[in-house]
């Protein structure tokens, strides 16, 4: 199969704005899904609301398109009630890390195996521009007028000390190594966490001296480094990329199995 | 029969109605009053190959259930007031996509945290309005743990007949307090089960287009067929669509599949209406002191009729007007400041015949209650 074969080509050219990164984590998704050899009627994606959630709809997968920050609660029930699924989530930052948060810390203290995306663009976008818990503190944006006086999460950090037995972080600009992480997570048995550092060229990127897509890339590009680099431990500013947590640790269906399996069910 | 005879709480009547219908997913998050319910499908679903969760919220719970009813599965959550506020986002959500689902309140005394271990009504117009936005709403209540089993039995019927959520407003007598209960064998009562789609795989399945008789025939996620799913306005093909005539059309079809079906959603019970010339409506615990006032009075001499509302929603109005009809009063006991009564006064000619006897205390009202609210409408003093 190619990758055209994964997508709904009608509803292409997609609603994400020029320069966004979001179709580069699409592309990303779909090249690993491929080369994992994947049934797609086996996999199911199940996102929330915001720029991130339209991508549910671009893939030819079993697709629940649900409520703002609740993608993980809906495929928990996915997941749980039908354990042999897939399960995708991909979500953006105010949507999995704001009103989501206490679902995302949750899904990883149980390490139900799913893996979410969380689509990292520091802003919500769709509403046009306000500020997200992963805006830096000082970023400008339209709740923000005079710098943000908040400081953000570390999705990673956070993650791993709520129990996710996988966790990374890619960059839109790492495509390749976007690609390698997502095929492990998927693989991995247990709640995955993949931060996509991706791009907001219309709503963050303006406000903030990052000019257009080519500029936020590059930002990406001189501002991340493999995990262990030198310059990280130098320069708060700078993050980590790779595969900070890959542990294999009881999946939560295959404890409610046995549970099952116990009582003769 | 006689081993199928036990003495429960109502909250269990409810777990066996549950699993009679053959609910096979359940997640929920304690509280009070309803809590029973989650614990003992903890202990009973996974030895019936069935799934219990308890989520970290009343939000995610109803989000659950919802993603556990998309793989094909009968699926319930109980909660109470403030964590049935909690779903109401998700409530919506299930009306819009059409995932057939049940959602337990077992009612305490509002608003907010308010009187926790004690009973309440005041969850009526919460059930049918609570979430956003013009929909439909299937909502049943009941008034002893025979009919609380029976109800949920239909709950879940009628779930799967019109693709809905439905409602089931307990309150927290009926859950706690404990009496008899015949089990039915199966085969007794009806079970409704999921509706599938015989389109083949590979061919243009449609999850949102109803069939001649108004069913839409669903496919389990993981099943032959790979369809969205969205809490946006969508065409057949659930994919979204903001084209004006989509977007009327299924508001419409939301809103008809149950307000045109009233007659077969509805579920009531009467006594001596025929001569009644008070009738004397109610529904859940308080229509156990109700009815004990009716049967009591009569036997005195006093023309009480009874009408005990086992479904709310839709409401049944032309049921109510043709009952009162010749009624010189009628009284609506329920236990909140009148969301039943408003109803009855805006289904029947002359309204000035419909009263209120309520108590709001968090306790049980009590046919002595009932009979001093009587006197008074009556004229015949305190």
């Amino acid at each position: 199969m190619g990758t055209r074969d994964f997508i709904r080509e009608r509803f292409f050219p997609h609603m994400w704005c020029p320069g966004c990164g979001h179709g580069t984590i699409l592309n990303c998704l779909i090249r690993a899904i491929e080369e994992l050899g994947l049934d797609k009627s086996n996999i199911v994606v199940v996102s929330g609301i915001g720029c991130s959630a339209r991508i549910s709809g671009y893939v030819d997968f079993h697709s629940l398109h649900t409520l703002h920050g609740r993608a993980l609660a809906f495929a928990t029930g996915v997941k749980f009630s039908q354990p042999e699924l897939t399960i995708i989530t991909p979500m953006g930052d105010g949507d999995a890390l704001a009103i989501g948060g206490n679902h995302f810390i949750h899904a990883a203290r149980r390490n139900i195996d799913i893996t979410a995306i969380v689509m990292n663009n520091r802003i919500y976008g769709m509403t046009g521009g306000q500020y997200s818990p992963m805006s830096c503190t000082g970023d400008y944006a339209t709740t923000a007028p005079f710098g943000n006086i908040d400081n953000p999460f570390d999705a990673v950090k956070l993650a791993t000390a709520a129990g996710a037995s996988f966790v990374a972080r890619t960059t839109t600009y790492h495509a390749k190594e976007g690609i390698s992480i997502l095929k492990k997570a998927i693989r991995h048995r247990g709640f995955s966490v993949v931060e996509f550092l991706s791009q907001c060229p219309t709503q963050y990127g303006r406000r903030n001296q990052l000019v257009n897509a080519p500029v936020m890339l590059e930002y990406l590009k001189t501002h991340t480094v493999p995990i262990g680099s030198a310059r990280a431990a130098e320069d708060p500013e700078i993050l980590e990329r790779g595969i900070f947590v890959e542990e294999l640790r009881a999946e939560y269906c295959d404890a409610y199995e046995q549970v099952i399996q116990k009582e003769g069910g | 029969m006689e081993e199928n005879l036990v003495f429960v709480q109502g909250n269990e009547a409810c777990v066996e109605g549950a699993l009679y219908a053959g609910m096979s997913f359940f997640a929920g998050y304690p509280i009070t009053p309803s809590t029973e319910i989650a614990e003992l499908l903890a202990r009973r679903l996974p030895g019936r190959g069935g799934r219990f969760i308890q989520m970290e919220d009343e939000i995610s719970s109803l989000c659950a259930i919802i993603g556990g009813s998309l793989t094909g599965n009968k699926v319930m959550t109980a909660t109470s007031g403030p964590g049935f506020s909690l779903m109401q986002e998700a409530l919506g959500f299930a009306v819009m996509a059409e995932i057939p689902c049940v959602i337990v309140n077992v009612q305490r005394g509002g608003p907010s945290t308010g009187n926790p271990t004690h009973v309440g009504q005041g969850d009526v117009n919460q059930a049918r309005w609570g979430t956003h936005g013009d929909h439909a709403i299937i909502t049943l209540t009941a008034s002893t743990h025979q009919d609380v089993l029976e109800m949920t039995v239909h709950a879940f019927n009628m779930a799967e007949t019109y693709r809905t959520p439905v409602i089931l407003l307990f309150d927290e007598v009926i859950g706690h307090m404990r009496e008899k209960l015949v089990i039915p064998e199966a085969g007794v009562l009806p079970v409704v089960d999921r509706l599938r789609t015989s389109v083949k795989r590979g061919v243009d399945y449609h999850p949102y287009l109803p069939r001649e008789d108004g069913r839409l025939p669903m496919s389990d996620f993981g099943g032959d067929h790979r369809y969205n799913v969205t809490g946006l306005y969508h065409d057949m093909w659930g994919f979204p669509s903001s084209n004006p005539k989509v977007v009327e059309s299924l508001l419409n079809h939301l809103v008809d599949k149950i307000e045109t079906n009233v007659h077969e959603i509805t579920r009531y019970k009467e006594l001596y209406l025929e001569d009644a010339e008070v009738i004397l409506i109610s529904f859940g615990s308080a229509a156990r002191s109700t009815l004990h006032t009716v049967e009591n009075r009569r036997r005195r001499g006093d023309r009480l009729g009874y009408l005990e509302l086992q479904s709310i929603w839709p409401f049944p109005v032309d049921l109510i007007r043709e009952k009162c009809r010749k009624a010189r009063r009628i009284v609506v006991v329920e236990m909140n400041k009148g969301q039943v009564t408003g109803l009855v006064k805006a289904a029947v000619e002359n309204p000035e015949r419909v009263f209120l006897a309520n108590r709001i205390d968090g306790e049980l009202i009590s046919p002595t209650n009932i009979k001093n609210i009587l006197r008074i409408i009556q004229g015949r003093g305190v």
